[in-house]
């Protein structure tokens, strides 16, 4: 077996670039693709509930009814856009969507209250959106027994018997960016990475080339090393670009180390990068490269990681099958440097993660390729 | 015999040239027929915003029987459950570093002493903001899980002087006691919401992927310029290759709907006959797209890029997994271009609600008209690129 020639290395990643930067739409793909995926995401999810539209049907026509009404909508978390007069109105309001919480104050509102008796008010809500249901119930609740303890009790106070001290920590204002653009940087990797290399040895056959880079003196491990430097090139340049807007535009705290954020990120690239040769490798065409790679990556990356859906809700069986996506740990990863700037310390494990998945990555590329050259 | 202008003998050969093309190979049928019901149970069980089982570290100096109903009164809903139990104060913050448990509580010493003499007792949360999603959810409940206990807890013990009233009632307390119902969704579970939206994302990436492969193919093979010098009409060839899409998405309709229904228990309340209508709207947009993006890809490879660009933010703004109402105002203007958001929209109202053709029709009509603009202009760009 040959050494290692560098400078073979350095002639193979130089042909690759050459491919790359032929082909106009991979590379704008390559860079836009990253930074428009953080802008959207990370303006358009987020999980903060405002503005509940909602209509208030009120039979009891008193003062008291008047001011829990207004302290629903000085709240700011509700918007009252329709008072209704019959109870008939309400059906057709939550099908059409137009309201998603419906306030029902009955005409024995105010007497109850004055005999200091549970003065029953009803909160018809459309639970379709489940997670905007809860949230906008939690804000009525809420809403509700401060008005109770305040203004409706005169001179007997509701009793607070627990105070509760709760505090949000590493993202204080539980902003949703903060939890999303440091994910995304898994993600996106994950799949890029992974779409962009199931092209290049795939290519190679297609176009009659793969002959002769066979026929060339020049070691397997060569070759996959080399294909790989442009691209882990790119990712590099993309996480450092994700890291950036994520800081300037939705003001995403770092707080860990950038050096341990960098190795990780080139192990995670390294196993991605690999991932797609083997499929590239393996399949022999672009196309089902392409859509292989697509399938092995989106969907797992996406809603398996903890991106944006948490995994510890999820039923035991996906949780398990989780375990084998590697976005999962990267994620863990970064979410852990930015937001709680925790080290190596704590990491460990999934840095060791990562590394195996490097491994396993190059392992897998340099085999499939092996077998396709002899 | 003519239709329209078009002759029907010539179109049932193409389409049945189409039908045979397509079925000839097994892993196109794997696509057609796997995927969406694959993507559906995953997307079924995956997208999920409920908190369930959320890990918790407790420390708790007070010992006493009161601060153990506090940590079982968090627990017995269902949505907490104590992974760890802290005996000094640094294991709660090294938790939360390791993400081993998301949410923290501290009972103090002196819990119970302050709680029998009418409080406030006090206890302190802490919580693991970095998937806020669910922190913002776990916070509210915990809140309102301790404010009950003890409230009830002091209604209990009799304690209830100031409110001659709740003593007789039990737990009920003076005031306004809110009364929840929630329609369409009583247990507020996030699959039957999402299961529906998971139909318009799949029906969108059939017609994409079949219109865009079924035309671009042929440019590849070169057997689209035969196409073109055969007797065939401009308007015939493209009526051909787009009716057996509209034949596959709808059967697919059906496989998920049937899937969804069965295996997710999700209520079908509105008509199948309701849904096919939204949905042949929305694929005729689907297809007119697919075109489109067939005009400018030479090749599958690049099709399928273009298709990617487009499907993800089509995707993102439809509503699917965020509501519309919740994005920047900017935002929810470039969403009235998204087809998917009204056809997501569509979905989720025939199914939970059983709307009808009375309240959807502001949907349908857009889709159609939609559908029918991007056709048109995919259909004159067609023309001018294989002429």
């Amino acid at each position: 077996m040959r050494r290692l020639s560098l400078k073979r290395l350095w002639a193979m990643a130089r042909k690759e670039w050459l491919h790359i930067r032929r082909d106009s739409r991979s590379l704008a793909m390559a860079f836009a693709v990253p930074g428009l995926m953080v802008v959207l995401f990370g303006y358009v999810i987020t999980f903060d509930v405002r503005d509940i539209h909602m209509a208030v049907l009120d039979q009891s026509h008193t003062t008291q009814s008047r001011d829990l009404v207004d302290a629903f909508r000085s709240s700011g978390y509700f918007r009252v856009t329709r008072q209704l007069d019959d109870d008939a109105e309400i059906a057709p309001l939550l099908t059409r969507g137009s309201v998603r919480l419906v306030l029902v104050i009955p005409p024995d509102f105010s007497k109850h209250l004055a005999a200091a008796e549970p003065a029953p008010v009803q909160a018809l809500v459309d639970g379709g959106d489940a997670n905007t249901a809860s949230i906008a119930i939690n804000y009525a609740q809420a809403i509700v027994t401060s008005y109770s303890a305040t203004a409706v009790l005169k001179g007997v106070p509701l009793p607070v018997p627990i105070a509760v001290d709760s505090r949000v920590w590493y993202n204080e204002d539980l902003k949703s960016s903060s939890m999303i653009v440091p994910g995304l940087m898994a993600t996106i990797m994950m799949i890029l990475s992974a779409l962009l290399t199931s092209l290049t040895i795939a290519r190679e056959w297609e176009r009659g080339t793969m002959e002769q880079l066979a026929a060339t003196p020049v070691h397997r491990l060569e070759v996959i090393l080399g294909k790989l430097l442009p691209y882990l090139g790119i990712g590099a340049i993309d996480i450092v670009l994700v890291a950036v807007v994520g800081g300037i535009v939705f003001a995403v705290p770092f707080r860990g180390n950038p050096v341990l954020l960098m190795v990780t990120a080139m192990l995670f690239l390294v196993g991605a990068q690999g991932l797609g040769m083997f499929i590239s490798a393996a399949t022999k065409s672009q196309f089902l490269a392409t859509q292989l790679a697509m399938i092995t990556t989106f969907l797992p990356a996406t809603l398996l990681s903890g991106l944006m859906f948490d995994l510890s809700s999820m039923p035991k069986v996906l949780q398990v099958i989780s375990l084998a996506v590697p976005a999962r740990y990267f994620i863990t990863a970064t979410r852990g440097i930015f937001l709680k700037g925790v080290g190596l310390d704590v990491l460990w494990g999934q840095a060791l993660g990562m590394a195996l998945f490097a491994l396993a990555g190059l392992a897998l590329a340099v085999h499939a390729f092996k077998k396709e050259i002899a | 015999m003519t239709v329209l202008g078009l002759d029907v003998g010539r179109l049932v050969q193409l389409v049945r040239k189409e039908a045979r093309q397509t079925f000839r190979d097994p892993r196109a049928l794997r696509v057609i027929f796997l995927a969406p019901i694959i993507q559906l149970v995953v997307f079924g069980y995956a997208v999920t915003t409920d908190v369930k089982d959320a890990a918790m570290i407790v420390y708790d100096r007070d010992h006493t029987t009161e601060s153990r109903e506090l940590v079982q009164a968090l627990t017995a809903g269902g949505y907490f459950r104590v992974a760890a139990v802290a005996s000094r104060a640094d294991q709660m913050a090294d938790a939360l570093d390791h993400g081993s448990a998301i949410l923290a509580l501290e009972i103090p010493r002196g819990f119970q002493a302050d709680l029998a003499a009418g409080g406030p007792a006090s206890v302190q949360l802490l919580i693991d903001g970095t998937t806020s999603n669910t922190a913002t959810v776990a916070q509210a409940y915990a809140s309102q899980i301790i404010l009950r206990f003890g409230q009830e807890h002091v209604v209990h013990i009799g304690r209830s002087a100031a409110m001659p009233a709740a003593a007789g009632t039990g737990t009920a307390l003076p005031g306004v006691d809110l009364r929840v119902r929630a329609w369409y969704n009583p247990n507020l579970e996030s699959r039957v919401y999402n299961v529906p939206g998971v139909v318009g994302n799949l029906m969108m990436l059939m017609a994409l992927l079949l219109t865009t492969l079924a035309v671009v193919r042929e440019r590849e093979l070169g057997t689209l310029e035969q196409l073109m010098v055969s007797p065939l009409k401009p308007a015939e060839l493209i009526v051909g290759k787009t009716l057996p899409v509209v034949g596959i998405a709808l059967v697919d309709l059906a496989l998920i709907t049937t899937v969804a229904t069965l295996w997710f228990a999700i209520p079908l309340r509105g008509t199948f006959a309701m849904l096919g209508l939204a949905s042949l709207a929305y694929v005729i947009c689907g297809l007119g797209i697919g075109l489109l993006i067939s005009t400018v890809s030479d090749t599958t490879q690049e099709a399928f890029m273009t298709m990617f660009m487009f499907f993800l933010p089509a995707m993102i703004f439809s509503g699917f997994f965020f509501p519309v109402e919740n994005m920047p105002v900017f935002f929810q203007y470039v969403t009235l271009l998204d087809p998917v958001r009204y056809y997501v929209a569509a979905v989720r109202a025939i199914f939970l609600k059983g709307a009808g053709l009375a309240v959807l029709w502001p949907q349908v009509v857009t889709l159609f008209g939609m559908g029918g603009a991007i056709l048109w202009l995919a259909a004159t760009r067609f023309h001018k690129t294989t002429a």
